[in-house]
C-alpha cells in the first residue's frame, strides 16, 4: 500500500486526507503538498489520518514541519484520527500536546472555527 | 531441542527498501510467536532503526548495504539493525528533537531523534551501540519460539 493524498475545500478549511503509509519514503510527498498548500495561501489545514496505515517519526516531522509553515502565517494545523495504533505514536513522542487532534473532520472543524 | 534461528536482511540504502525490512520483520516476528499485540510495536520500531540507517547511509557511504538480523533465541526476538555510515558525528545526541526543529536546517535531526524516542518507547528492551563503523540498534521483545 503505497501512499494516496488528496485534498478539498470545506467551510474555509482545507482538508487533507491522506490514505496509505507514511514513512520515510512516501513523507516526502506529503511534505511537499502541504509546501504547496501554504504557498498557494492556505494557512488553515485539516489533515485527516482515519485511512493511514502506517506513520512514522518520517511523518511526524513532516506534520511538524506543516504546522511551523501554517504558524507562520497565523494558520491552524489540526489532525482527525482515532486509530490507536497511530495516536500512540503521537502520544510516546509527547506530540498530543503540539497537535489538535480530533475524532472526526467536522469536529476539527467546528473546534477551528469556534477558536476564532 | 532448542537452538537459534536466524534471518538476515542486507539491503541497498534506499527509503523504498524500509517497508520491505518492516514487512519481513513482521513476518519472522509472528513466526518466533511474538504475541500479535506486540507485531506493530516491532514493526515501527524496526522501521524507525533502519529508516535511520538508511539516511546514514545515504550521508556517508551511499554504496555500502543496511544489515538486519533477525534471531529467535531463548524466547525472545531479538533484532539489530547495523550502520557502515561512520560513528562519533554525534547524531545520536540530537534526542532533543523538538528543539532541533526550532534551528535553520533541524527538521532531518528533529527526525532523527523523534526516531529513537519512538524506538525507546516501542522496544521492550533497547541497546544503541557505536563503534568506530557505524551504529548498532539492538531490541528485543518476548517470543514464545513457535519458529522451531
Amino acid at each position: 500500500m503505497d501512499l494516496k493524498l488528496d485534498h478539498h475545500t470545506k467551510d474555509g478549511i482545507e482538508v487533507v486526507d491522506v490514505e496509505g503509509e507514511i514513512d520515510v519514503y512516501t513523507a516526502p510527498r506529503l511534505r511537499e503538498l502541504l509546501i504547496e498548500l501554504v504557498n498557494s495561501g492556505y494557512y488553515q489545514l485539516v489533515v485527516n489520518m482515519e485511512k493511514v496505515e502506517f506513520l512514522d517519526s518520517t511523518g511526524l516531522g513532516v506534520l511538524v514541519g506543516g504546522l511551523k509553515r501554517v504558524r507562520a502565517h497565523d494558520g491552524s494545523l489540526d489532525l482527525v484520527c482515532t486509530q490507536e495504533r497511530i495516536l500512540k505514536i503521537f502520544r510516546i513522542t509527547g506530540l498530543t500536546k503540539v497537535f489538535g487532534i480530533h475524532d472526526t473532520v467536522d469536529e476539527a472543524i467546528t473546534a477551528r472555527k469556534a477558536e476564532k | 531441542m532448542p537452538e537459534m534461528a536466524t534471518v538476515e536482511v542486507s539491503f541497498t540504502a534506499l527509503p523504498a527498501h524500509v517497508r520491505t525490512a518492516r514487512l519481513v520483520a513482521t513476518a519472522v516476528a509472528r513466526r518466533s510467536g511474538v504475541d500479535e499485540a506486540l507485531l506493530d510495536e516491532v514493526r515501527l520500531a524496526v522501521g524507525e532503526a533502519c529508516s535511520r540507517a538508511v539516511e546514514a547511509h545515504r550521508l556517508y557511504c551511499p554504496a555500502e548495504p543496511v544489515r538486519i538480523a533477525l534471531t529467535d533465541s531463548a524466547g525472545r526476538f531479538e533484532v539489530e539493525v547495523t550502520d557502515t555510515g561512520g560513528a562519533g558525528r554525534g547524531d545520536l545526541t540530537a534526542a532533543d528533537g523538538i528543539t532541533a526543529a526550532a534551528e535553520p536546517g533541524g527538521s532531518q535531526r528533529l527526525e532523527h531523534g523523534l526516531g529513537l524516542a519512538v524506538i525507546a518507547g516501542l522496544a521492550d528492551d533497547v541497546q544503541i551501540s557505536e563503534s568506530p563503523g557505524g551504529v548498532s540498534i539492538r531490541m528485543s521483545w518476548p517470543a514464545v519460539g513457535l519458529g522451531r
